[in-house]
């Protein structure tokens, strides 16, 4: 089987410094894989670049059999690519379910519907509350996105992923902000995701990183320096150096 | 070919006045993000201020420069009065504000000076005409105030590239978080930059004065074409605005005639005349809309 | 639901009222025809400006558009509004998607200063069609008819503009709730999200923009009839300026308050006209004020959300 995600020797810089530097990845069917990195690794950057609002110097990116180097982000999603965003990124005037429908129509719908309201589109807002029940926001579909509790932003940033049941997702830090136990529900939720899609996840939480990978890439200087398990990363000296004194 | 020649001085002339009037504007757009409609205002005021000045003071020059310095004095009012309360508000607030003043200082100048168009003579000095080449004279004028937007196109271009203050500015305009988190008191920094521009906005007026007619709402129809000097040139920078203005100033001029010339060379007469005078009237706008497609940022856009 | 509903029911008694004998004048019926055309142009602009985030300062251009096509056809022979409405509603949706193509490609201050400039070429344009008065206007021969009927003549104008402004209104109220109109209020919110989720920002902002265009025009066509004459005027920045302070003034994103918005600046106009001559002296200076002390529109005076 083909990889979801493949990048290929992506590169990018800005003037001298080296942001992406000849960086390939790959992300098999129904994996995790972690990109981990210090501050500065090029972390952002690159998924910035896999998700369409930077373009890459060199290299390619396919999502499954496209590609998708220089596809603007709308086109990225439609083939199958979801993202969290690392600052919660939600409609905030809008209900948690619209958020959500609205999630379900980007992905499949036409956007060029005129006439029936959005509030009455059953299907839509079916699967919407299907979402929302998976990540446990079946409680507050009608309350205002942006008056939701941090936590509580980032399951709907999660649901507004999933809802577009995705090929590949990629989400940016999804735990930053969370308290341990709002995070410890969200790692139990990632679990749940494995085998249905491809997960490349960038995370600082290494207890999460380690508990949920099947695979990871630790970036350092626009460079993969090291690939491989949880098991292996971990005994590898040059993370170890990378890494110098962080807790890991 | 003689024509050719008087249309490339008068559209360097109108690039020039149009410089005047788009670098303080350009600056202030790319500073401050702030959307200043009443900038054409200013222009105006210019106009009658020289008017008025140079019937008291007894003079041309005299009233050059107490209106010029009169119309920066009456911009940095506005911008203590009013402008400085809106620069943390939406782009749409600061165009409803602006606008009324503009509708406000237009019916102010009626009420003042009346409907009637003004004329304010040209100085002795630079009255006369000069032989360009055979057969065709050129007003002194013109060609004056062609020289002096080049002197204060330089003067800026030292100010901007080679002082502390031009330092500041630049880096507002790239990148207005930055200034601030240097402890720079980026309002006072503003009104420097504001007063400039309400100065020279003024001067261009009063330059200008001579040549149009004096009347209400005169500075508008130059704002607009401001906007499409900053546009194409690029918010925030003085150099984009020198080439767009005069960019502006040749396309209006020279492209016209020849737009109603190529008109008439293809299509017939009658569809010409109808024709032509359109296109020739919207060609700067098409050059706008050409550049933007091709740079949505401008030729030089001071932020990246 | 139910201050819009009250509006029109407003709106709808003068005519009852002229019709029972109630000596309202030829002013009160004129003066609100009015309003209600400019009400029409200011909410197709309130579907961009308020609900899209698009702060067009050219939209009397559109207006423009649909009063030439009237005052061009017209010099054709041609008076129904079958073909009228139509041509009006299509030219100023070519106008809006061409001129958006190149507005859209920039944000915030490039787009309102763009907008405007296109406007300003309208403008331009329409001082040089020879044929059409050039500077001067063009005077119509003929009011629009409606298959042959008099509909926007005499008595029946007013309720025929009533009847479209209700139509324009909830056909933007649809619009509002429908797919569409939610896309495009994402967007608003939040670009990089809506792309992320896979909009195609660009597209759906530009089709608002035709939309937004050509309902416009339908106030054009209005206007022109309303003034068997037609100028350049029709365009200036002015008039953009003025639409623009109607939406605003009546509370952006709220369709209906773009109604009150349109009351309030003709009324004004009016009102300060009837006063002084010097009426902007009054108009510009409350306009500044209420941009600095009223920050939700008249619709949001008393702090009621809606």
């Amino acid at each position: 089987m083909t990889d979801l995600l493949r990048i290929t020797d992506l590169r990018k810089h800005y003037g001298a410094l080296r942001v992406t530097d000849g960086v390939t990845l790959k992300l098999a069917p129904g994996s995790i894989h972690a990109v981990i990195g210090p501050n500065g690794a090029g972390k952002t950057t690159l998924i910035h670049q896999i998700s369409g609002t930077v373009r890459p110097d060199a290299g390619s990116i396919h999502l499954a059999d496209h590609d998708i180097t220089t596809l603007p982000p709308h086109r990225r999603a439609r083939l199958g690519l979801a993202r969290s965003f690392q600052i919660t990124s939600v409609l905030p005037e809008f209900s948690v379910l619209e958020n959500v429908a609205l999630a379900v129509l980007g992905a499949r719908g036409s956007a060029f519907g005129f006439l029936r309201p959005l509030a009455a589109e059953k299907r839509l807002n079916d699967a919407a509350s299907t979402v929302l029940a998976r990540v446990g926001l079946a409680a507050r579909p009608a309350s205002l996105a942006g008056a939701l509790s941090h936590g509580e932003k980032r399951q709907l940033e999660l649901a507004l992923a999933l809802a577009a049941e995705p090929k590949v997702m990629l989400l940016d830090e999804p735990l930053a902000g969370a308290g341990p136990e709002e995070a410890e529900r969200l790692i139990a939720l990632l679990a749940t995701l494995r085998g249905h899609c491809g997960i490349l996840l960038v995370e600082h939480d290494m207890d999460a990183v380690f508990q949920l990978a099947d695979e990871i890439s630790v970036l350092s200087q626009g460079r993969v320096i090291a690939n491989g398990t949880p098991a292996e990363i971990r005994a590898d000296p040059a993370v170890r150096a990378a890494y110098l004194g962080e807790d890991f | 070919m003689t024509l050719l020649a008087v249309q490339l001085l008068n559209g360097f002339q109108l690039g020039m006045l149009l410089f005047l009037v788009a670098a303080g504007l350009t600056l202030v757009f790319g500073v401050m993000n702030f959307v200043n409609l009443a900038h054409g205002v200013q222009y105006m005021l210019g106009a009658y201020l020289g008017v008025t000045c140079a019937s008291l003071a007894g003079g041309f020059w005299l009233g050059l420069l107490l209106a010029a310095m009169a119309a920066g004095a009456f911009g940095l009012a506005l911008e203590w009065l009013i402008f400085r309360h809106l620069y943390a508000r939406s782009d749409l607030d600061q165009v409803l504000a602006t606008f009324g003043i503009i509708v406000t200082l237009n019916e102010a100048v009626r009420l003042l000076w009346g409907s009637a168009p003004l004329e304010l003579p040209m100085p002795d000095l630079l009255s006369g005409s000069f032989m360009l080449m055979d057969g065709l004279r050129y007003p002194v004028y013109r060609i004056a105030i062609t020289a002096v937007g080049l002197l204060v196109g330089l003067a800026l271009a030292f100010l901007v590239n080679r002082t502390r203050a031009g330092m500041l500015i630049r880096a507002g305009a790239s990148n207005p978080d930055m200034v601030n988190a240097l402890g720079v008191d980026i309002r006072r920094l503003f009104r420097l930059v504001f007063g400039i521009g309400a100065m020279l906005a003024g001067f261009a007026g009063v330059l200008a004065a001579p040549l149009v007619s004096v009347e209400p709402g005169m500075g508008e129809n130059v704002l607009i074409l401001a906007f499409v000097v900053i546009v194409i040139g690029g918010i925030g920078s003085i150099r984009g605005a020198f080439i767009a203005a005069i960019l502006v100033g040749l396309v209006d001029t020279v492209g016209r005639t020849m737009i109603t010339d190529l008109s008439h060379a293809v299509l017939s007469g009658q569809a010409a005349s109808r024709l032509g005078p359109a296109l020739a009237s919207m060609l700067i706008y098409l050059v706008m809309a050409a550049v933007l497609a091709w740079r949505p940022a401008g030729l030089f856009p001071a932020r990246t | 639901m139910k201050l819009p509903l009250a509006i029109f029911a407003l709106l709808a008694l003068v005519p009852i009222l002229s019709a029972l004998g109630v000596p309202l004048g030829g002013f009160v019926p004129l003066l609100l025809g009015r309003v209600m055309i400019f009400a029409i142009a200011a909410m197709s602009l309130d579907l961009i400006l308020g609900i899209g985030g698009l702060a067009s300062f050219g939209h009397a251009a559109p207006l423009a558009i649909g009063a030439y096509a009237v005052a061009i056809l017209d010099a054709a022979n041609i008076h129904d509004a079958v073909i009228v409405v139509p041509v009006a509603m299509a030219a100023a949706g070519f106008f809006a998607t061409a001129t958006g193509a190149v507005a859209l490609r920039t944000r915030g201050v490039n787009f309102i200063m763009i907008t405007l400039a296109f406007a300003q070429m309208i403008y331009f344009a329409a001082a040089s069609l020879a044929d059409y008065g050039g500077d001067d206007g063009y005077t119509l021969y003929s009011r629009t008819t409606v298959l042959g009927a008099k509909l926007l003549d005499g008595k029946a104008f007013y309720p025929t503009v009533l009847v479209v402004l209700f139509l324009v209104w909830l056909k933007l109220r649809i619009i509002a709730a429908s797919r569409f109109g939610r896309t495009l209020s994402a967007i608003r919110q939040n670009r990089p999200r809506a792309q992320a989720l896979g909009f195609n920002a660009f597209a759906v902002e530009l089709a608002a923009m035709a939309i937004a265009s050509a309902l416009c025009a339908l106030a054009g066509v209005l206007l022109a009839n309303e003034a068997e004459f037609v100028s350049p005027a029709f365009a200036s920045w002015a008039r953009s300026g003025d639409l623009m302070v109607m939406v605003i003034l009546g509370g952006v994103g709220s369709l209906h308050g773009a109604i009150l918005g349109a009351f309030a600046v003709v009324m004004a106009e009016e009102a300060l006209g009837r006063l002084t001559q010097h009426w902007p002296l009054l108009f510009g200076p409350s306009l500044v004020l209420a941009v600095l002390f009223l920050r939700r529109g008249i619709a949001g005076i008393g702090g009621r959300r809606d």
